[in-house]
């Protein structure tokens, strides 16, 4: 690269246009990305940044504009193009194949040719090295998102690119991996690599980036120094105004009401060879309360949701007790029928059909507990009835998108997020069950459905969180327990609960967990 | 011992052309296309392969030219369903019934006519060897060609990073397009190949099997090799585990009916079809192995947002 040494920039971006029907998700953007920088991408649900940075990986071809790479104009009309070039990405949906094995899936993105038998051994000296743990044996389908994650991360490591976009990298990571990726990307532009950062944790955009564009409904509004800013004058710039603070109203007489999810000594054997047992897990959520679940990614947290939700039934009934019923035993359909709703982590393919329309997702979940509303006689679906369903929770949760009832699709994620909590919460359940409840979703739409999901525990129900963001969980939880290789710790209130604190018991420090079981038995 | 070798030998012919016509599918499934028009590109290649070895007096001629037919006929599925997006199932349907009514009225003036056989390859020295000898090393070329094209194909989808891709393709033609994988050509030629291998099966019924045409002489062959794939959930060994469980069914329940055995002829002609569905439903028990080994993307068409 010494050749082109010369001042210019290592890409600019001249008035990027891409329009999709009547939407114009990019709208004659500019940028400029300099060599061994870290460039920060902001901006809410929609705003653009996912369509831009597809065009920058020629997954997407622009409608107009210009993009010049070392001062040349170029034309990046596939990945293929876009890999010559140099310009890796790491994707916020993963591109990965799930029947094949971690370092199979690594070889597919290496063109060097070669043998595939080396690249196991290639892949895990990089990921120890890079202090991203992986085992390249294991099949894609069996890992966390966590770990998922960190194989795209090393399969674009791995091509040694000069450009490297990161599309919402740290959402699924701990506070600790998260720290491992920062010194990962110092280190990338300390060898004069270039990174453009897509992130709503604008905490970490302060932290790591250099500079900051800001895109609002398809234009660049504004170009910053994160670190002269506030999080909250970012996310003012973001959104356009003040982003509301999440306010969490203490709550008085909790130790005496109502449990209405009673986990009672639940375990599971391993399902595959790569997933974790969970062993005597033991807990109460009572009526009015957010208890939180913290903990690193593939601890069991996937696990201890399809025990609750019913994805797997139990052999003991009273494992899961919903509203004082006997659970265990009931599917999915059984256990919403007692009143509880569950939000799972994967939005595409689990919490939504992808090639289905809104309304359609919204009879998938509430065709039985709400099978009135929702189904005539004869089984005939109601149509108007979904359609009007599925627009009042499209604007409850604000959500964006391009068509009145879209395929779920054709959202954006953080957008698909806001519109699959909202179809739980609109049922106004009594037990509600959020894996990963504001995965890749922006600041604004985060802020609120952490207070709608408050808000429901105050109107009177019962809210288990599983997260992997611990400033979510100190914002909205009353209290935080922590997974750590399938067992669960003892309930910490919010009051006593530190980063500190639960940081520890993440990574499997204090082994009182024994206690815990006796107490509650 | 003379009649158990010659069993043994009906058996490898009976089984051939299954295992050839499903070896090719099994790489166009594994690439996520469903292409039921195996029967049809199976008829297509007999037609073809009768008519060119009987025009030119060569049936290695007519090997070549079965093969070329299948080909060509896939060619037509492959425009259709990887360039226009056409539903598959419905294009694979499609593509069997042209070629029963096109190789039918191709095949008019052969009716009748004498075929000329492939002579059967005979390595001097080993086919001499009692028993073994003639099965192992005293077959007609297609069923050479077809054990290599097992050996083969497992080498390359397992082995080979051009495999590789092309299961990864058949996993996730979005990923694989994320990653700059051309989807759309890999596709044209696992289609392709497919129907190489597919019209190679129909020759070897018009060359080998019975040397000359008959109208449908394919006769349900091609919708075996297809139920073969997916029961032997996309591994080729079972695929040519499965194609002889069904060869050695069908020629033994044949003798069963000959010595006239008191048992319902439908029950004994039902008997392969049961035997290697059964078979393969054992061997593919392990959930973890078939979910790993089916292609997730298998029938959808792939059309690039760009």
């Amino acid at each position: 690269m010494s050749a082109n040494q010369d001042g210019t920039n290592l890409l600019e971006v001249r008035g990027l246009t891409k329009i999709f029907g009547t939407l114009t998700a990019c709208d004659h953007i500019d940028l400029d990305i300099a060599r061994g920088e870290i460039q920060a991408l902001l901006g809410e649900n929609g705003a653009g940044k996912s369509t831009l940075v597809k065009m920058l990986f020629g997954s997407l071809e622009p409608n107009a504009g210009e993009i010049f790479w070392n001062g040349q104009a170029v034309r990046i009309s596939s990945p293929g193009v876009a890999k010559k070039l140099g310009i890796g990405m790491v994707f916020q949906h993963f591109s990965l194949f799930e029947a094949l094995t971690a370092a199979e899936n690594i070889a597919l993105s290496l063109d060097d040719g070669s043998p595939i038998s080396s690249i196991a051994a290639k892949a895990r000296a990089l990921s120890f090295s890079y202090g991203l743990p992986l085992d390249p044996e294991s099949l894609v389908g069996d890992l966390s998102v966590g770990e998922r994650q960190r194989i795209e991360i090393i399969r674009c490591l791995l091509q040694t690119p000069q450009l490297i976009i990161l599309d919402e990298p740290t959402s699924v990571l701990t506070p600790q991996e998260a720290d491992k990726l920062f010194e990962t990307l110092e280190r990338l532009r300390s060898e004069g690599k270039s990174i453009l950062y897509i992130s709503h944790r604008l905490e970490e955009v302060k932290r790591i980036c250099d500079r900051a564009t800001v895109l609002r409904h398809g234009k660049v509004v504004g170009h910053c120094n994160p670190r002269e800013e506030t999080a909250s004058s970012l996310a003012r710039m973001m959104v356009g105004n003040e982003v509301q603070a999440v306010v969490r109203a203490p709550v008085e007489g909790i130790a005496t009401a109502q449990p209405l999810l009673e986990i009672r000594n639940l375990s599971r054997k391993p399902a595959t060879p790569f997933s974790i047992p969970l062993k005597g897990i033991n807990l109460n959520v009572r009526a009015g309360e957010v208890i939180g679940i913290a903990g690193v990614a593939g601890n069991g947290q996937g696990e201890f949701f399809e025990c609750v939700s019913g994805e797997v039934l139990q052999q003991d009934a009273a494992s899961v007790r919903i509203r004082g019923k006997d659970a265990g035993g009931l599917t999915i359909t059984g256990r919403r029928l007692l009143g509880a709703a569950f939000v799972p982590e994967e939005r595409l393919g689990h919490g939504a059909a992808p090639r289905m329309k809104l309304s359609e997702n919204l009879l998938l979940s509430r065709h039985a507990t709400d099978g009135k509303a929702f189904v005539g006689t004869g089984g005939m679906v109601k149509s108007a009835a979904i359609y009007a369903a599925a627009q009042r929770i499209i604007e409850a949760m604000d959500v964006r998108k391009s068509a009145p009832d879209p395929e779920a699709a054709a959202l954006s994620g953080g957008n698909l997020q806001k519109f699959i909590v909202g179809r739980e919460l609109d049922r106004r359940p009594s037990v509600l069950v959020v894996n990963q409840p504001t995965w890749g979703v922006d600041a604004g739409a985060a802020a609120h459905i952490r207070q709608a999901l408050i808000e429901l525990s105050r109107s009177g129900s019962a809210v288990l969180v599983i997260s992997q963001d611990l400033d979510e969980l100190f914002e909205i939880s009353d209290a935080i327990a922590v997974m750590h290789n399938g067992v669960l710790s003892k309930p910490m209130p919010i009051a006593e609960a530190t980063f500190e604190k639960v940081g520890l018991l993440m990574g499997g420090a204090e082994p009182g967990h024994a206690e815990h079981t006796l107490e509650t038995a | 011992m003379d009649i158990t070798v010659n069993i043994l030998l009906t058996i490898a012919t009976a089984a051939t052309p299954l295992l050839i016509a499903a070896i090719g599918e099994l790489v166009v499934e594994r690439s996520g296309v469903l292409n039921l028009g195996v029967e049809g590109m199976m008829i297509m290649g007999a037609v073809g392969g009768f008519g060119a070895s009987y025009l030119t007096g060569s049936p290695w001629i007519g090997l070549l030219a079965a093969i070329a037919m299948g080909a060509v006929f896939s060619l037509l599925f492959a425009v259709m369903t990887l360039s226009l997006a056409t539903n598959q199932v419905a294009t694979g349907l499609s593509l069997t019934l042209l070629g029963l009514g096109l190789s039918g009225m191709m095949g008019t003036s052969f009716v009748g006519q004498p075929g000329e056989r492939l002579p059967n390859i005979d390595i001097p020295g080993l086919t001499s060897i009692p028993v073994i000898g003639r099965l192992l090393f005293g077959q007609d070329p297609i069923f050479y060609i077809s054990i290599a094209l097992t050996a083969a194909v497992m080498w390359f989808l397992f082995k080979t990073r051009t495999g590789l891709t092309l299961r990864s393709i058949g996993d996730s033609h979005t990923s694989a397009h994320a990653l700059g994988i051309k989807v759309i050509r890999y596709r044209y030629l696992a289609v392709i190949f497919g129907g190489a291998c597919a019209g190679l099966a129909g020759g070897h019924l018009s060359l080998v099997y019975t040397p000359q045409w008959v109208e449908n002489m394919s006769a349900g062959r091609g919708w075996i090799a297809l139920a073969l794939v997916v029961f032997a959930s996309w591994r080729p060994w079972r695929v040519l585990a499965g194609a002889y469980i069904f060869g050695a069914v069908w020629i033994g329940q044949l003798h069963a009916q000959a010595f006239g055995i008191p048992v319902p002829s439908q029950f004994l002609s039902s008997l392969p079809y049961l035997a290697t569905v059964v078979v393969l439903v054992l061997i593919s028990r392990n959930k973890r192995l078939t979910m790993m080994n089916t292609p997730a993307s298998l029938g959808q068409p792939f059309v690039p947002d760009r």
